[in-house]
């Protein structure tokens, strides 16, 4: 990988800091427990790096580790958004 | 580098970043999880889709064993549990980066271009940390692990020898990619580091925990994304750990400490220590208790109410009591409103998710900041398994641990009622002058139980 390339990721790592600041500042405090679990999952996004590193043809310690990392991740992402789901459906404006 | 994936990747990215922007109110939030969850199921299924991918039984194997997993956690978690879940899913994400980044070392190793190396150590380090500290964060909410500040001999230098070893280590296997033992003891040590890190921590400072433990995960999914050169990766991971790092300030703000502090480890100490030594000297003076019935009519007078819910009611499960409660008071039309502190319970909003089941209607919660200068126009503050946040100390004495930190002025209310099981102090270790002011009445009781009656008490009036 050439130097341009590596800081093209930078640039997108830095403008999604950004970005992630303003949009998480107006996330109301009653919120924050869904928030945390909702993105918890979207941290599951390792899954794509999991795939990729399990899906390779030939059967190595490589493979293995991509394996159970499959496993964390998809507990990781199921797990976190059906819980913030579980949670979300609860908050209700009115009530009786 | 196929044109269709980098593009769904794309798409995904915007899924994830349109679905936290409509969690900024409760009324989107539901469909925010889901656009953020398409967004998940898009870049998973385009990865299948990589020429990368060749072999998919033990992949769908192993996709379906972790679901299965995840969905029966989350189904099956209790609302007060939602702390340990959080910290536990955490792990799991946490642990995969670290697996993925030891995984990638091994396809690649002798041929390691120098930024992939980086990718892969700070990944190593990151993801290590996370997944262990998250699973004692989890063993500590669960009560599996003590709960309690630990202690142990010179921990701050054993933790920043071994982190300067990682990093030592860390440039040496960056030079020399085949050193591959180095690679694994670099692990082990972060491994190591994750656990004495969060060992320290005691449970009523797990909030800022939780939020630093979670933006790591992030984190160790960017540095994945630097490893795979990936920009979902990256930016999703920037996502999460922007999220993290602003809880975690939130969560500091509200126990008045700085993010160095907390980094440091150093907070549980000075509240421990300091608190140690000024319990014995606590407040001393007469106490008023009360009972059920004579609360009933106090709060019959009453014509509005803010509840000040803690720790306590989620230990007692006691928030479909306090709901009932609330019912109880409106039928009498007392106005009723919930003032929440930014660190009440053991996770960022973790009040507001309990009440939320025990269905209380949001826009009856209320923020420390929303809410404070009402406390002198309301007739009953009514105190539920809080203490530390409620401490008039905090506003005043310049030598309580606790002093800078915003509290929740009740004890302005022209009544506070306090439901506590014990005169004993709370997590700061401190005496709580609150339970000897004039206004102050102390309602003796298990949450549950106690609220239980009272409102029993008034539903007879």
């Amino acid at each position: 990988m050439d130097v341009t390339n590596f800081l093209m990721l930078i640039y997108v790592f830095v403008l999604a800091i950004f970005v992630g600041f303003e949009l998480i500042t107006k996330v109301p405090p009653t919120l924050h427990t869904p928030l945390m679990s909702g993105s918890n999952a979207i941290s599951g996004i390792t899954i794509v790096g999991a795939l990729l590193s399990a899906g390779a043809e030939e059967f190595t310690i490589s493979t293995i580790l991509g394996l159970i990392a499959v496993i964390f991740a998809m507990i990781n992402v199921v797990g976190g958004y059906l819980v913030t789901d579980r949670m979300l459906k609860m908050f209700k404006k009115k009530v009786r | 580098m196929n044109i269709a994936i980098e593009i769904t990747y794309l798409v995904s990215s915007i899924f994830f970043i349109y679905g936290i922007k409509k969690l900024s109110s409760p009324k989107t939030a539901r469909r925010g999880n889901l656009y953020s969850a398409i967004g998940m199921l898009l870049a998973i299924v385009v990865t299948l889709l990589d020429q990368n991918v060749l072999t998919f039984e033990w992949i769908i194997i192993g996709g379906i064993i972790g679901s299965l997993i995840g969905a029966v956690l989350a189904l099956k978690i209790k609302m007060t549990g939602m702390p340990q879940m959080v910290g536990l899913l955490n792990g799991f994400g946490g642990g995969a980066s670290l697996l993925v980044a030891l995984s990638e070392y091994y396809k690649l190793s002798t041929v390691m271009p120098v930024n992939t190396g980086i990718a892969i150590v700070l990944s190593l380090l990151i993801g290590s940390v996370t997944f262990t500290g998250s699973l004692i964060a989890f063993g500590k909410l669960q009560g599996l692990v003590t709960g309690k500040v630990v202690h142990y001999f010179g921990q701050h230098l054993i933790n920043v020898l071994l982190f300067l070893f990682v990093i030592v280590a860390s440039i040496v296997v960056v030079i020399n990619p085949e050193m591959s033992t180095l690679v694994l003891i670099i692990t082990g040590v972060s491994l190591l580091l994750g656990v004495l890190l969060v060992l320290p921590i005691g449970g009523a400072d797990m909030p800022v925990a939780i939020s630093l433990l979670n933006s790591y995960s992030g984190l160790a999914a960017a540095t994945t994304g630097f490893i795979l050169e990936n920009n979902v990766l990256i930016i999703a991971g920037a996502l999460v750990g922007a999220s993290g790092i602003i809880l975690t300030l939130i969560m500091c703000r509200g126990m008045n400490r700085s993010l160095m502090n907390v980094v440091l480890g150093g907070w549980a100490n000075a509240g421990a220590s300091d608190g140690a030594s000024v319990s014995g000297e606590g407040p001393k003076g007469d106490v008023k208790s009360v009972d059920a019935e004579e609360l009933a009519m106090i709060l019959e007078v009453a014509s509005n109410v803010i509840i000040v819910p803690g720790y306590g009611m989620a230990v007692a499960q006691a928030q479909h009591a306090v709901r009932d409660l609330m019912l109880a008071l409106e039928d009498k039309e007392i106005d009723v409103r919930f003032a929440i502190h930014p660190v009440a319970g053991r996770m960022p909003g973790h009040m507001n998710v309990l009440l939320a089941e025990a269905n209380v209607p949001y826009d009856k919660l209320f923020a420390l900041e929303d809410i404070n200068n009402d406390f002198a126009n309301t007739d009953v503050a009514i105190v539920i398994g809080a203490n530390d946040v409620v401490n008039p100390a905090a506003r005043h004495d310049k030598n309580s641990p606790i002093y800078g930190m915003p509290i929740l002025n009740v004890d302005y209310a022209k009544t506070v009622v306090i439901n506590k099981r014990s005169l004993n102090p709370g997590y700061a270790g401190i005496g709580n002058e609150l339970f000897f002011g004039d206004n102050s009445l102390m309602f003796f009781g298990d949450a549950k139980e106690a609220i239980g009656k009272l409102t029993s008490e008034i539903k007879k009036l």
